[in-house]
């Protein structure tokens, strides 16, 4: 997704930076929650009302949801299908994919709207988009001289093992 | 493809588990799930039809520890087996860490087997992957039952390249952690390979 180096890479700096947009897209939309999940399905940050949510699965089922009708997008001729909308009885969900790599999720209820919600996403996926841009720059340089060190560089094997005891 | 977050710093992994329909695969992630403490493990997610065949995937987060002051997760997933999945299975490989490949040794499975790992191959293909080049483990599944393929026919088929090999019975456990934690370990060693 991040150009063709094996890993998806997150700072603090952008990270901070993530949030501070998440937040930011929550109280404009007037919603309950936010998150951005990578297309692989691993949970990038989440803001608002989680405490009660099961993030992990909630990823996960997302960019499912996302390949799928992805999938079928391309099977009736479209790139894909940029924004999903499912609506329940209280609760509702805003999917959207930000400058083709980053999943946006928005939860909202009836104190916001569809019609807000979109507008807002669209304004935020712009910043966002700007951003994910900088860190995938970023990540292409880690291990490189000058690039931010990379953890697994010195992994010995008596630390792969630590992790099965 | 690992996802590595320095702000909460943690690594997240893919694993795969790939292999023909009712082959055990959604039993490996059973298994794995009863077995391992709460406090490691997060909710399984099976998207399965009405009969308990898998529709789209299971998924199983793990958290086994930490290395280097990084918590390590890996993430579990499981194809749906049935040959007419195919679009399915496809959209499970993006993004892949690892995979296993669960074969079902009985004697009547060894085309389904044979047809499973040529589909494995294709649909990584697709992604741009070679099997070749990703860590890569074969599981001998339910080695308990009676009519078994012999063990040097499904290698000469399944396992020419000698990859690393265990013999399972996912319903007892019997395996089941042997082959995650070597395809695992391969994953590690990549990472630290990629970290150049
Ligand atoms: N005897 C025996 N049965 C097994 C073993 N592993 C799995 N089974 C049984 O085989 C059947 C199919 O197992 P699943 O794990 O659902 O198979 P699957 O590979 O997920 O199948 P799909 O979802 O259709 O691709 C179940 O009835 C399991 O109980 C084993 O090691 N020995
Ligand atoms: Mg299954």
């Amino acid at each position: 997704m991040f150009g063709s180096q094996s890993s998806l890479v997150m700072y603090d700096e952008e990270y901070q930076q993530i949030v501070d947009l998440a937040e930011k897209l929550l109280r404009e939309a007037n919603s309950k929650a936010v998150f951005l999940v990578d297309r692989n399905g691993q949970l990038m940050a989440a803001t608002g009302e989680t405490e009660h949510l099961d993030t992990t699965s909630l990823a996960s089922l997302t960019a499912g949801n996302i390949a799928a009708t992805g999938g079928l997008a391309k099977l009736i001729g479209e790139k894909e299908f940029s924004i999903l909308f499912h609506e329940g009885e209280k609760d509702n969900i805003h999917i959207s994919i930000v400058a083709d790599r980053v999943i946006l999720v928005v939860i909202f209820d009836h104190r916001s709207s569809l019609g807000l919600v979109r507008l807002r996403v669209k304004k935020a996926s712009d910043a966002l988009g700007d951003l994910f841009e900088e860190l995938a720059r970023k990540s292409s340089t880690v291990g490189t001289r000058g690039g931010p060190k990379n953890p697994f560089a010195e992994i010995t094997d008596d630390d792969i093992d630590n992790l099965f005891r | 493809m690992s996802f590595i977050n320095y702000a909460s710093r943690e690594i997240n992994c893919k694993i795969v588990y790939y292999g023909p329909g009712l082959c055990g695969k959604t039993t490996n992630l059973q298994t794995i799930y009863g077995r391992t403490a709460p406090e490691s493990r997060g909710k399984m997610i099976s998207l399965a039809t009405e009969t308990e065949r898998t529709l789209f995937f299971d998924f199983l987060p793990l958290a086994l520890g930490d290395i280097r002051g990084f918590k390590t997760r890996f993430h579990l997933y499981t194809v749906p087996g049935q040959v007419f999945y195919d679009a399915s299975r496809k959209l499970i490989l993006k993004g892949v860490d690892g995979v296993v490949f669960v074969a079902d040794c009985q004697e009547e499975r060894l085309d389904a087997n044979i047809e499973s790992m040529e589909n494995l191959k294709d649909n990584l293909e697709e992604h741009g992957y070679q099997l070749e080049n990703l860590p890569f483990v074969i599981q001998y599944n339910k080695v308990d039952l009676p009519n078994l393929s012999p063990m040097e026919e499904l290698q000469s088929f399944l396992n020419p390249r000698s990859v690393p090999e265990f013999k399972a019975c996912a319903l007892t456990g019997e395996g089941v952690f042997e082959t995650l934690k070597a395809v695992a370990k391969l994953i590690l060693v990549e990472l630290k390979k990629g970290a150049g």
